[in-house]
């Protein structure tokens, strides 16, 4: 005996709920980047420009172009281009990889040079400088964890697409995962002028 | 016919699997919602001994069953388990999950399956809970609010209580996008939103806190976390960080969530007044509105806890008048719901008893909150018992109540017994009286200056902290019988008909207990008010 409902609009509804507790999840910290900020404006320049910006500037462009590419996933699936339609899923899931290693090196590269959390390196810079890498790195490492969920969702959602469960006339898990998508790209397009471009 | 087993009828007999697995792995709404209560239940009464245990510590001066350490272990248990494993889901997520479908003509909550997951986060932080009161370096000591600096170095076991509250805030955060999404499209034809019970549009209105609010608990409790494991330090000053900035960020969620605990017990007690007033609720809108103006106000107020933490007189000033507009709708509520009882044909009857019971014990609890509220009655009262009184008034006398008036009002609903009405007379006497006498007690010693979280107190508190014991015991024989009742009532009572209270709304009009899917093959359609007692008759049991 079971009953069968379906209803879209209730799905991408609770998505975006779901999107809301997301934002403020990272909005605990951005608050805490804001205050200190103000505490230490001078400070946080200097180690701003530690980081390296080419590393920043290549995942901002990866991470936008995934996004244009889930979008058009949607696009495709909704004019039932289904082969198309996992090609361009694939292209985001190995964007968002590229994002990973790009992230990897730039940590390691950080990491080589004694700036990690707790680290010797870090306490002789002073408090300010600490807390400018100590938020870099549990940001970063809070929305590297969103893109590590999100490209498992896409490709989740890609085989399902394969296997004819998400169809061109039943595609709103793939219009959630985008969303979700575009959130974690979105977080992105705050967390790079936030840690790379204050000067 | 009193022997006819318990899981003859309704959904506890129609399943697509048998067994434990058909309780298990079921997305039916009534099924989870019948686990919650069982769970709920149980860490109830545990966090009830740890409380009792710690009433017997203070019956006099000096340290007798348990030291200052274990003491501080015992204040912070009990503090877990009742806010995160009882109070924050006892009714959303029990009574919720069983009444809110029935009550909008639904046939399921939106999101069964996630539904359900919601279920094992919440099993999973209170195993992880456990955990962390028996496994590594001693049960955490650190109270229920994890402030730093002391929670990032203590060496007893803050990560895993924290991941454990961060799994059942996960779990709120779920059910509340579940409720949200089920309440704006899963609602029956004709049940529009002047026609929603009072129940929903208090659920309605925590369902928002619990999706805007609880989030930041999960961040706060993270970062106290990578701070243990990796030094991480933004609440450290000696890295740029500020331990102020941990009870601004815990009290965001954590004074909503005060809301989230209070809401649905209002919404409990709007059902119970009209069906045993049998008139219909006085003010329906000033109530509905009422409740999502708490919501909102209350989201404004959370620094109200920090006025002895340091902050400008400024803030200070804006918290406190903030927190006093939070009383506005709160009053809305205890006016409306005695206009309702005017001139009504009331009952007396075991659930309309607890009713009762909590809008007087919720008016104290709230008058005291305007006493804390105020910034320079706060300097004299923070952090005494008066603080802890205050809140058990609010929470236990309140919530608690609310709690046990719902379990007498719908238990039979959804089991299709009846427990004994005169056994539950005198248990509602018990707890009434046992309550006011332990927490009066613990107010008034607060004024006189007792500090709370201390195992140990000068002679001159002696006195009180007796009679608060003695009130505790009274309270515990109330609990006991009340429970006991319940439970017999449950097994083996009377079985009743549809609607053995005479209510309107539609959880009355299926049958005790209720079919797997709700209604029959036809969707209900709504055709008048849920305060509508126009030829609507109890049944006789």
């Amino acid at each position: 005996m079971s009953f069968e409902h379906r209803d879209d609009t209730g799905d991408r509804f609770g998505m975006w709920l779901f999107l809301y507790t997301e934002v403020i999840l990272f909005s605990g910290l951005f608050i805490l980047y804001a205050i200190a900020l103000i505490t230490y404006p001078q400070e946080y320049i200097t180690a701003s420009n530690k980081l390296n910006i080419w590393f920043g500037g290549a995942n901002t462009v990866v991470l936008l172009t995934s996004s244009l590419t889930i979008a058009l996933a949607i696009t495709a699936i909704q004019r039932n281009q289904i082969r198309l339609c996992i090609n361009l899923c694939v292209a985001t899931i190995g964007l968002a990889i590229v994002f990973l290693i790009n992230k990897y090196f730039e940590w390691s590269h950080e990491i080589s040079l004694g700036i990690y959390p707790a680290s010797e390196t870090l306490r002789d810079m002073g408090p300010g400088v600490t807390s400018f890498f100590n938020l870099y790195y549990f940001t970063a490492g809070l929305h590297g964890l969103h893109v590590l969920i999100g490209a498992t969702l896409i490709t989740v959602v890609a085989v399902m697409v394969a296997k004819g469960k998400v169809t061109s006339d039943r595609y709103v898990l793939l219009e959630n995962s985008a969303l979700y998508w575009h959130l974690v790209d979105l977080v992105w397009i705050f967390l790079f002028p936030l840690y790379y471009l204050i000067i | 016919m009193t022997k006819t087993p318990l899981t003859n009828s309704g959904f506890y007999s129609e399943s697509p699997r048998s067994g434990v697995l058909g309780w298990l792995l079921s997305t039916d709404h009534k099924r989870i919602g019948m686990m919650y209560l069982g769970c709920i239940t149980t860490m109830f009464i545990v966090a009830a001994v740890l409380g009792l245990a710690m009433r017997l510590q203070l019956f006099t001066p000096g340290q007798h069953i348990m030291t200052a350490q274990t003491y501080n272990a015992t204040f912070t248990v009990h503090g877990i388990i009742m806010i995160f494993l009882f109070i924050i889901p006892s009714i959303p997520a029990a009574f919720g999950n069983l009444l809110l479908p029935i009550q909008i003509g639904a046939r399921d909550v939106f999101f069964p399956k996630l539904n359900l997951l919601s279920w094992y986060l919440y099993i999973s932080g209170a195993i992880l809970a456990i955990l962390a009161i028996f496994t590594g370096t001693g049960a955490p000591d650190t109270g229920w609010t994890f402030y730093v600096p002391f929670s990032t170095q203590t060496s007893t076991n803050v990560s895993l209580a924290a991941m454990a509250a961060f799994m059942l805030g996960f779990s709120s955060i779920l059910t509340g996008i579940n409720f949200v999404t089920t309440i704006h499209r899963l609602r029956a034809e004709g049940m529009g939103w002047g026609r929603l019970p009072l129940f929903v549009w208090t659920l309605y209105a925590t369902a928002w806190i619990q999706v805007l609010a609880t989030p930041m608990l999960g961040i706060t409790l993270v970062l106290v976390m990578l701070e243990r494991f990796f030094g991480a330090g933004l609440f450290d000053v000696a890295s740029g960080g500020d331990p102020i900035l941990f009870q601004h960020l815990f009290w965001i969620y954590s004074h909503p969530a005060v809301y989230i605990m209070i809401l649905p017990a209002m919404g409990v007690i709007s059902e119970i007044i009209p069906t045993f007033s049998r008139k219909p609720l006085f003010g329906y809108w000033a109530m509905a509105i009422s409740s999502l103006a708490i919501a909102f106000a209350g989201s404004l107020v959370w620094a109200h806890h920090m006025y002895a933490s340091g902050m400008s007189d400024f803030a200070i000033l804006v918290f406190s008048l903030l927190t006093f507009i939070v009383a506005i709708p709160s009053a809305i509520k205890i006016f409306n719901w005695i206009s309702t009882l005017y001139k009504g044909s009331i009952q007396l009857g075991p659930p309309m008893l607890y009713a009762l019971a909590f809008i007087l014990q919720f008016a104290i609890g709230g008058l005291g909150g305007l006493a804390l509220g105020a910034a320079a009655a706060d300097i004299h009262l923070h952090d005494t018992t008066f603080v802890v009184g205050h809140f058990h008034y609010t929470m236990f006398g309140g919530t608690g109540f609310a709690f046990f008036a719902a379990l007498h009002y719908w238990l039979p609903k959804f089991t299709g017994r009846m427990y004994n009405h005169k056994i539950a007379f005198i248990a509602w006497g018990l707890l009434f009286v046992g309550f006011n006498v332990t927490y009066m007690a613990m107010q008034a010693v607060g004024i006189q200056g007792m500090p709370r979280r201390y195992y140990d107190y000068l002679p001159e508190f002696q006195t009180l902290n007796m009679v608060a014991t003695l009130g505790s015991w009274v309270l515990a024989a109330g609990l006991i019988m009340m429970f006991a009742n319940l439970l017999k009532g449950m097994l083996n009572g009377k079985l009743i008909g549809m609607n053995p209270w005479g209510g309107a709304t539609l959880e009355w009009q299926v049958p005790s207990p209720p079919p797997m899917l709700n209604f029959g093959k036809e969707d209900p359609v709504v055709t008048r008010g849920p305060y509508d007692y126009k030829g609507v008759k109890a049944d006789e049991f």
